[in-house]
């Protein structure tokens, strides 16, 4: 049976500090309108006493390293504790950005080999660096589509097309770069419905954005003619990399005819999440998008030397301070060094094996349905419509019920075109023996008693959450308790 | 090892999915774009992989191996071995976004306390629980300012790193907000107040002001600044150095009503520039209008305390196209290491962080500043950072870098109006000693 640790722990400023307050003479040479009067509330305490604080804070937290973490779309694959050692290595940690060339060649060589292992692995021209997190990358996914535009004097494409399956943020990222969203709808095997595109399609189209496999887990068959279409209105086809862990070694996006592409290097590539970060979302090109990515680019001079390489003048500039988040690029380019393409291309067919055992043994089961196309890459997306009809029970509820078994639960709620979506994506990481007592967990869950499903979960550290009260009464630091 | 438990047991599964062939699950892709194979290199052993990046590791010198005087915005600090126990936690780092609060506790209170400690340090109301970067967190600000208030323009100094103002340009493309620049003042260095009053017009959505700025100095104008950009009736963004905010007053006190910041500082290594922390805090009024996550406390069915993430619906996975922003993915685990490294050090010892780095500041100033050939440009007061006038700082740099020194930062790349100007920083990791041997490096070149 699990069993979360529980812990009243207070918050920091409610520790008792035995520490003396120092009382600092006022700084003369400071001028008196810039003088802090106001002691910033912060608790002076021991050592000891925060190590064990922070130590009981995370025991009341699951991670990746405590159980399975199938969530759709975010590929919770296991994190190799050598990344972890490597990147904290002074000789890569302790590097200042602006240091002299002759300085950081290892930096320089980690990140010029780093592109061009992702063009290899996406069948793209170019990539960068920059993004800090996939929603960046779109974002300057969008920010090329635009300069490419402008470029060829073809700036009355204000218009981004999605497909209703879309991740939140894709509509989200071209919104912010200016554009006006279409979403259409999909066909009745859950993957783009050709016609409709093609009606969509116009001279005020700047681009198509498509992830593949979809976030159904479908992969869409008719790419070529999509690309085709898309091309032929004369918009860019965007590819959302969150998927492409389905798919190395199998196809590239780049053979598919994306002509932009965003990976997610703590998805796909095993670098941690953080708890919501730090990420990396590289951008890779094709040779007509080139010119546009952001600057510095790295470069190799006549004697083999890397160098930051500031001259394009069509380059859009930045769009994050430095180069990007250099821990989490290092960390996934020890990941392909130790995987190599054959190992890459396994990563995704055991993925892609994991999600349909899994599948096929809960579609069998006849608890839930799954609605759409039968072959699934990494992830598919089961519906609980059929519990909440029968005994009012909800996807969220089933969620919550997972966690008393010690199982974190799927993404639920999305895709959106999915009734009480469960979106499951187990990864290659998880055993056999891991997927099963997942697979069994949600079986029993289906035939318990409402009751304790509803009144779920009891095992966690603390018990449902009332997230309704906290916007209608917020509490969002202590100075508001 | 390649991380795939069930690498040998394929053909088993395959069979029990009613399957016999593992290309049966990618018979959907057309053949046409079918690969056979990655040309990568064949994967290594562990223990291979480590010599290799040891070998890649030995061509970097970093701050350890060769005595640095970088600034810009990024500078070397001490890391207490203890922030990185604890941020070395898996249930910490491996943990996803708290979708699932009850699984998530100890992630979210974390957060919840990082957020009330930016909100001690900046005087403001509210913090959220991240945003990528200093520099980004400029061009949420600006997004932040335009949607508050409808008004397309948005007021910066000339003075800030080229960095933030391209990251800029780039994020209010969209929305169409104009950018206006303001020169400083060529003696001392801060932004000139006669021109900032007379910019500002009924079109000006917000005014940013770094303190302190690009150039080391403080802007000590600031009550100035902010009744100025209150009485024009725009909004004052601040950005700031939490380091600093031991000695100096909270933006909160001189009337920002938005505060951002890198906050790398706060127990990151520098990592090259990234992993960074984009610090973001405001007034409580325009909570539906911040970007990113915030956390908030609230209760279980039993009616004990607990946190959970709040007010989504301003976010894409929810609000899609009309999110706050994009952001999804933000820096966690370095909001983590802020909140474990300011607790660390409690309000004594960022006080006495802030003065060390203060002190040393004015040390490495006055020492260099006493070098004949050498002088600090401005004469505002500056923090850990400042601006050095010289002869070719090219050759000096090239010279310095000869005696095993990195100097500063040339400054005339990115501001040709600063012709032979250099820009150092400090920070306590710098001993005399140090500051001493470049003083003595300085005198020979």
């Amino acid at each position: 049976m699990y069993r979360s640790a529980v812990y009243d722990e207070p918050l920091l400023n409610e520790l008792e500090s035995y520490v003396k307050e120092c009382k600092s003479e006022p700084l003369a040479s400071l001028p008196a309108s810039l003088q802090r009067k106001d002691k910033p509330c912060i608790p002076d305490l021991d050592e000891t006493q925060i190590v064990r604080h922070f130590f009981r804070l995370s025991q009341m937290n699951y991670g990746l390293d405590s159980g399975i973490y199938p969530l759709g779309s975010c590929t919770m694959k296991y994190n190799p504790k050598i990344c972890e050692e490597i990147s904290r290595w002074d000789n890569f940690a302790g590097i200042h950005p602006y240091q002299d060339a002759s300085t950081i060649q290892g930096n320089l060589q980690i990140m010029y080999e780093l592109e061009r292992m992702l063009c290899e692995i996406t069948g793209m021209d170019y990539f960068t660096l920059q993004p800090a997190a996939g929603a960046h990358g779109e974002f300057l996914g969008m920010l090329l589509t635009r300069a490419c535009h402008e470029f060829n004097k073809d700036s009355q494409r204000d218009e981004v097309i999605l497909p209703d399956t879309s991740h939140g943020t894709n509509p989200a990222s071209a919104a912010m770069a200016g554009y006006k969203l279409t979403e259409i709808l999909s066909t009745k095997d859950g993957t783009v419905d050709l016609d409709i595109l093609e009606k969509t399609l116009s001279e005020k189209t700047a681009c198509f954005m498509l992830t593949n496999p979809n976030t159904l887990g479908i992969f869409e068959s008719e790419i070529l003619e999509i690309s085709k279409l898309v091309h032929k209105a004369g918009a860019l086809l965007y590819y959302d990399g969150a998927n492409m862990n389905a798919i190395m070694g199998k196809a590239r996006p780049g053979d598919m005819g994306f002509d932009i592409v965003h990976l997610n290097l703590h998805k796909t590539f095993a670098t941690p999440h953080g708890g919501g970060g730090p990420g990396s979302g590289p951008v890779g090109v094709k040779e007509k998008l080139v010119k546009f990515l952001p600057i510095p680019r790295i470069s190799k001079d006549n004697k083999d030397n890397y160098f930051f390489d500031y001259d394009y003048p069509n380059s859009i500039g930045k769009i994050k301070g430095f180069y990007g988040n250099f821990s989490a690029i290092l960390k996934a380019y020890i990941y392909i060094v130790m995987m190599g393409g054959d190992g890459l291309k396994e990563a995704s067919e055991v993925a892609v094996l994991n999600s349909n055992y899994m599948k096929k043994k809960l579609v069998d089961s006849g608890k839930y349905e799954l609605p759409y196309k039968e072959l699934r890459k990494h992830e598919f997306v089961l519906s609980c419509e059929k519990l909440k009809q029968d005994k009012n029970i909800r996807a969220l509820d089933v969620a919550k019920r997972l966690l008393d078994y010690g199982l974190h639960p799927p993404t639920i709620y999305f895709p959106h075109i999915v009734k009480e979506a469960l979106m499951i994506e187990p990864t290659e990481s998880e055993s056999k023996y891991e997927l099963d007592k997942y697979i069994n967990a949600l079986i029993k869950i289906a035939d318990e008693n409402p009751e304790i499903i509803k009144n779920a979960p009891n095992n966690t550290s603390v018990k449902r959450i009332d997230d309704v009260s906290a916007t209608k009464n917020p509490i969002l630091n202590w100075k508001m308790i | 090892m390649k991380f795939i438990p069930n690498s040998t047991i394929k053909n088993n599964m395959l069979k029990e999915t009613g399957l016999s062939d593992i290309d049966e699950l990618f018979s959907d892709i057309p053949k046409q774009i079918r690969v056979k194979n990655l040309n990568l290199a064949k994967g290594l052993s562990q223990q291979d992989t480590e010599q290799k990046l040891r070998e890649i590791a030995n061509k970097n010198k970093t701050f350890r191996s060769m005595l640095s005087f970088l600034g810009g915005g990024i500078k070397p600090h001490y890391i207490p071995p203890a922030v990185k126990s604890i941020i070395s936690r898996a249930e910490f780092y491996t943990a996803y976004t708290p979708y699932q609060p009850e699984a998530s506790q100890g992630f979210l209170q974390a957060m919840f306390e990082y957020q009330s400690m930016i909100v001690e340090l900046t005087g403001m109301d509210i913090a959220n629980a991240s945003l990528y970067d200093g520099v980004t967190a400029l061009g949420e600000a600006a997004l932040m300012c335009s949607r508050i208030n409808q008004k397309k323009t948005f007021v910066i100094p000339q003075n800030i790193s080229w960095e933030k103002k391209s990251v800029l340009k780039n994020y209010t493309k969209g929305p169409g907000i104009k950018i206006k620049e303001i020169p400083y003042d060529d003696k001392t260095g801060k932004i000139d107040l006669e021109k900032l009053e007379k910019s500002i017009d009924n079109d000006t959505a917000g005014v940013y002001v770094e303190n302190p700025n690009f150039f080391g100095v403080f802007e000590d104008s600031v009550d100035k600044i902010g009744k100025i950009v209150k009485d024009a009736g725009s909004l004052f963004a601040v950005g700031i150095d939490p380091i600093s905010l031991g000695i100096t007053k909270s933006p909160g006190s001189y009337g920002a009503d938005i505060v951002i910041g890198e906050g790398r500082a706060l127990g990151s290594p520098m990592d090259f520039g990234g992993s960074s922390l984009g610090i973001f805090a405001c007034k409580g009024d325009f909570l539906r209008q911040t970007p990113g996550r915030i956390i908030g406390m609230t209760k279980d069915t039993d009616g004990k305390r607990a946190f959970c993430m709040t007010f989504q619906t301003r976010e894409q996975h929810i609000r899609r196209s009309k999110a706050t922003s994009n952001i999804c993915s933000n820096e966690g685990l370095c909001a983590l290491t802020a909140v474990a490294f300011l607790s660390w050090l409690g309000s004594n010892g960022l006080q006495e962080l802030s003065r060390i780095n203060f002190d040393k500041g004015q040390k490495l100033a006055s020492t260099i500043g006493s070098i004949r050939g050498f002088e600090k440009r401005f004469t505002g007061v500056h923090f850990n950072e400042f601006v050095i006038k010289c002869h070719d700082p090219n050759k000096v740099d090239k010279e310095l870098l000869k005696r095993g020194i990195q100097g500063g930062l040339i400054l005339n790349k990115w501001h040709p109006e600063l012709i032979d100007c250099m820009l150092l920083g400090v920070s306590e990791l710098h001993t005399d000693k140090d500051i001493e041997k470049l003083a003595s490096a300085l005198r020979e070149v």
